[in-house]
């Protein structure tokens, strides 16, 4: 028996072939024989003519893709960059505003570095500089709340910046990234003047929610609505389709800020979860570090077996700053033993800040201050709304 | 009809649902529920993916027009898979080994290495947007020579529930595809092919059962004609009817097309006329209605447009199926009028105000705005000029209406958007796994099995043999039950009580054992049987119906019962000698009150009647 189709790739020791009804089967490669070697198809560009009197947005793309193209041959999924491209498959956002694209980085977002996250701050600020009205950055989820965080101690921005990406790939017509992209835009162009991550808020394709970069986190491994305020509510929110946007009255407002870029960090910091029975001897590797966020249990402990090794850094110039793996409510050690020993032992209270926030302010805090005693104020200053005073009624 | 003369081609395409535990992508049980059950509902948009060429399919993009919003209704038994909030689990290894069973049954050739792949479908029916289906063996044999393409394992769609509206509980289920070749020539060969396949697949004892479980579609053409695909026939006995009927619906359409053309009629109109004025004091409830009437005229179509085609089917149902994708309730056509509340004037003064002479047909619409009217005779004149054209009969994707005609429901989907399903891996079918793959008994070669080994007649073995109470049977005839009991009990007895509302389900496989036990062993006759069981199915134990029912008369009970008959009738029974056995057992019978059985009885009074006619012994 033979049969005609099209060889796609060999992978894990067979010949993926796809047959003339559309359907790929796996056979051995020792059984396929040339026919013929087609030649490649160019792709076609299609030039999309933007609306000149609407606001300029900058799509800065680190990644996470808002718009793609299937090559239904070989299954192949093409990260869409430029705006031409972008508005063919999301025609919507060209009724928001004018956009100009920089592909920054094509990573996945869990090989994100803080050197990018300096690249991604610079890019930002030169564009809005440039006189963007607000800046859209795509970003894979898995990072995204890193970023954000990142972004929102590095750039002081009177305009947008808004975070995006997809949770459902966007190379399925049920994705999340047309609607999240669109709510994005609308975002962008709103009377909004912070850092935000702007995402479904619920599994329904109905609302997308603006989260504050600092206070935000992915709750979920796979959902839309995985991007979570902790601590807080959303500041603001976008109907869809109408495109409609809320803005709580703490959302700092567009125009509020003077642009300025910070964008010193200090990477050599980290980020530990305490569990019971850690060793102390693990601690060791964290010697000679400069910062050291630990997410301890409940109201911000650890063994009391780790508080001499975590005072040994902390006599060695490390800042060592308790958060809590609780993610709701603050770190306080003052109400038992462990708590005040850890204290004691120069470990400062994280507030009500998420540990991951912390950990990124942590190098930003170090990368711009020198003074030991001033840095450890810093982190207990409430900089970008990482920080509340009062907790709210939570969870 | 000579339909090979006719050039008629046919082919099938069955999709069957697998009874497996769990879903074909998740761990979801299969299984229905009722609407009302649903505990939580979500929305959502779908879009085309853009190709590699920066296009959007064709098919998509009219789905897409409308921008719909989908609303799905899910359940304690569905999960975030059937939702598109998770990645799919592996494929279904119990699936994949259904489907493999079926392709050795059909000597079919399985694929090295299966590939899921997605099928781009944004009718709302996937969450997804596409549907997940896999190619899993190709090259098999049918009875009739033909050829069965290929075997595919495909997740079923979402039930719609109206409208945009879709229930999860069906999405996910594992589905085989079975593709034949064009190679049925007559409506009767594609009835029994359809059957024979049928037939097959529930030899496996892993499908699906009733209504909704197996669908058909069927690809027919004539010489003359195109290739017409028609969807979703769910009834065995309509298959063949249905080819008929199509092949009743091209020849019609041909030979429309030869009058229209020896007529000289042309369409040259290139949009329609307002006429809303001329309907301004109508009776007619739906022009009434309408903000905007178009009108147009089509040169030389009188009396075809309301031609037959096929029954309840004519050229004009075609314009009008054309006409709805524009959101209008139909069209009207002066074939059928004055009718639905219009008068022979409004006709007359239509026809004077568009020019039409007698030849000229004219169609009027009825739109809620000037765009949707603009649109519906827009289609009108597409459909005219395809009646006209030298293919008069449209290569169409077709669903069948009741009575086995069809209507019009979209072109022929082009070349398949499918590309893979990144998120399944391959799975491979190696030589040592396809070797152990059993074959099962066929159906009918079980049925006559049975035929010789209990002498049970053939229609029965066959219902039996395709009875999800088989394993039941045989086990009762392991346990030395008469065959024929358990045969009639399964089959005939249960039926009746079905169709009398009783409900059957509840009576567990223990309760047949422990009735044809008694029956056998004389504890209850064979007579009671049908009220043991309305009892048990109304809450009583086996113990409880056989005791109220069956009120145990022992065999000494029922020997001096006897005896205490004969000996009061003594002169009828020296009188008639055995012919008083039927007016006796009727004596006896009603004595007993039926709780023994008639055979028992009978074979007693058989014994006593002798006894007390034989010359006596001194
Ligand atoms: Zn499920």
């Amino acid at each position: 028996m033979s049969k005609n189709g099209v060889f796609i790739t060999e992978r894990d020791g067979m010949a993926v072939v796809k047959l003339d009804s559309g359907y790929n089967i796996g056979i051995p490669p020792g059984s396929c024989t040339l026919v013929e070697r087609p030649a490649p198809q160019p792709s076609r560009q299609i030039d999309v003519v933007q609306n000149k009197n609407l606001p300029d947005l900058a799509i800065v793309s680190t990644g996470g893709t808002i718009a793609s193209r299937i090559d239904y041959r070989t299954g192949s999924v093409t990260s869409q960059f430029n705006a031409s491209d972008i508005l063919t498959a999301i025609p919507e956002l060209a009724e928001i505003a004018n956009y100009r694209t920089i592909p920054l980085a094509t990573i996945l977002s869990e090989n994100m570095t803080p050197a990018i996250w300096q690249e991604l701050a610079r890019a930002v600020y030169d564009e809005i500089k440039n006189g963007a009205q607000g800046i859209i950055v795509t970003h894979g989820t898995d990072t995204m709340a890193y970023s954000a965080a990142a972004i929102s101690f590095m750039v002081d921005t009177p305009v947008p910046i808004v975070f995006v990406g997809s949770q459902r790939s966007a190379d399925r017509p049920s994705s999340d990234n047309a609607m999240n992209a669109v709510c994005a835009a609308a975002a962008a162009t709103s009377e909004l003047g912070e850092v935000a991550v702007v995402m479904h808020a619920t599994t329904n394709d109905d609302t997308c929610a603006i989260h504050r970069g600092t206070r935000v986190r992915k709750m979920h491994t796979s959902r839309r609505d995985a991007f979570r305020s902790l601590g807080l509510a959303p500041i603001g929110a976008v109907e869809y389709p109408s495109r409609k946007v809320t803005l709580v009255p703490d959302a700092v407002r567009r125009g509020t800020r003077t642009l300025a870029l910070h964008d010193a960090l200090d990477p050599h910091c980290a980020l530990i979860q305490f569990y019971p029975g850690m060793s102390p001897e693990l601690l060791k590797a964290y010697e000679g570090y400069h910062g050291l966020v630990i997410a301890g249990t409940g109201l911000g402990h650890t063994s009391t077996t780790l508080i001499p090794p975590l005072k040994r850094l902390v006599d060695n110039g490390t800042l060592v700053v308790m958060t809590s793996q609780c993610m709701n409510g603050r770190v306080c050690d003052r109400v038992y033993d462990t708590g005040r020993d850890l204290l004691n032992a120069g470990v400062i209270e994280g507030g009500d800040m998420l540990p991951e926030a912390a950990l990124v302010k942590l190098m930003w805090v170090l990368g711009n201050e020198m003074d030991r005693t001033k840095a450890a104020a810093l982190m207990q200053d409430d900089l970008k709304g990482e920080c509340t005073r009062r907790s709210a009624h939570g969870l | 009809m000579d339909y090979k003369a006719l050039g008629l081609v046919a082919g099938i395409e069955i999709h069957q649902q697998l009874d497996t535990h769990e879903k074909l992508f998740c761990h979801c049980p299969t299984m229905l529920r009722e609407i009302a059950e649903h505990d939580g509902e979500f929305s959502r948009y779908l879009r085309a993916t853009v190709s590699e060429m920066g296009e959007i399919d064709r098919a998509a993009k009219e789905e897409m027009k409308s921008n719909r919003m989908f609303r799905y209704y899910s359940y304690d038994t569905t999960c975030l898979v059937e939702n598109d909030e998770e990645p799919p689990a592996p494929v279904n290894d119990e699936a994949l080994s259904v489907c493999l069973t079926i392709g050795k049954m059909f000597g079919m050739t399985p694929v090295p290495q299966v590939h899921t792949m997605r099928k781009l479908v944004i009718d709302g029916s996937n969450t997804s947007g596409f549907q997940r289906t896999a190619l899993v063996a190709f090259n098999g044999a049918l009875p009739n020579g033909g050829l069965i393409e290929t075997i595919c394992l495909e997740e079923e769609a979402a039930q719609r529930v109206k409208d945009e509206v879709f229930s999860l509980d069906r999405l996910g289920i594992p589905l085989i595809e079975i593709t034949t070749s064009p190679c049925m020539h007559t409506p009767e060969e594609v009835r029994n092919t359809a059957e024979h396949i049928g037939m097959v697949l529930r030899s496996t004892g892993k499908v699906k059962r009733g209504l909704g479980t197996i669908r058909q579609d069927v690809n027919i053409s004539i010489a003359a004609g195109a290739r017409v695909e028609i969807k979703g026939v769910q009834d065995l006995d309509l298959i063949a009817e249905v080819v008929r009927r199509e092949v009743q619906r091209q020849q019609s359409l041909l030979a429309i097309r030869d009058e229209l053309v020896m007529r000289g009629a042309v369409v040259d109109a290139v949009a329609g006329v307002e006429v809303t004025a001329l309907f301004k004091e109508t009776t007619s409830a739906v022009l009434k209605k309408a903000k905007k009437i178009h009108a147009v005229v089509l040169k030389g179509f009188a009396g075809l447009v309301g031609r037959e085609i096929q029954p309840e089917r004519r050229l004009g149902s075609e314009m009008s199926d054309y006409a709805k994708k524009c959101g209008v309730g139909g069209i009207f056509h002066t074939d059928e009028l004055p009718a639905y509340g219009v008068t022979a004037e409004e006709v007359a003064h239509l026809r004077s105000y568009m020019h039409a002479t007698e030849p000229d047909c004219v169609i009027l619409v009825a739109g809620a705005s000037e765009k949707q009217a603009t649109c519906a005779i827009g289609q009108v004149l597409t459909r005219a000029k395809l009646a006209l054209s030298d293919k008069p009969v449209p290569e169409e994707t077709r669903k069948m209406l009741e009575s086995g005609s069809t209507a019009y429901m979209r072109p022929l989907p082009g070349a398949a958007r499918m590309y893979p399903e990144t998120d399944v891996l391959p799975v491979l079918i190696d030589e040592a796994r396809w070797e152990a793959v059993a074959i099962p008994e066929l159906i009918t070669a079980k049925a006559d099995r049975f035929v010789a080994a209990y002498g049970i007649e053939r229609n029965y073995a066959l219902q039996l043999a395709a009875s999800d109470k088989l394993p039941l049977f045989e086990q009762a005839v392991a346990e030395g039950i008469k065959p024929k009991l358990a045969v009639f009990t399964i089959l005939s007895t249960a039926t009746e009580l079905r169709r009398d509302g009783v409900d059957i389900a509840k009576i567990p496989d223990q309760a047949y054992l422990a009735t044809w036990h008694a029956v056998d062993s004389g504890k209850a006759a064979r007579e009671a049987i049908p009220e043991i069981f309305r009892s048990i199915a109304e809450g009583s134990t086996f113990a409880e119906a056989l005791g109220k029912l069956a009120p145990a008369v022992s065999r000494e009970e029922l020997e001096k019962i006897v005896k205490t008959i004969i000996a009061g009738r003594a002169d009828f029974v020296q009188q008639k000698g055995m012919a008083a056995l039927g007016p006796l057992m009727g004596v006896v019978m009603a004595e007993v009150r039926g709780s023994v059985d008639g055979k028992v009885v009978s074979e007693l009074l058989k014994k006593e009647i002798a006894a007390a006619t034989s010359p006596k012994t001194p």
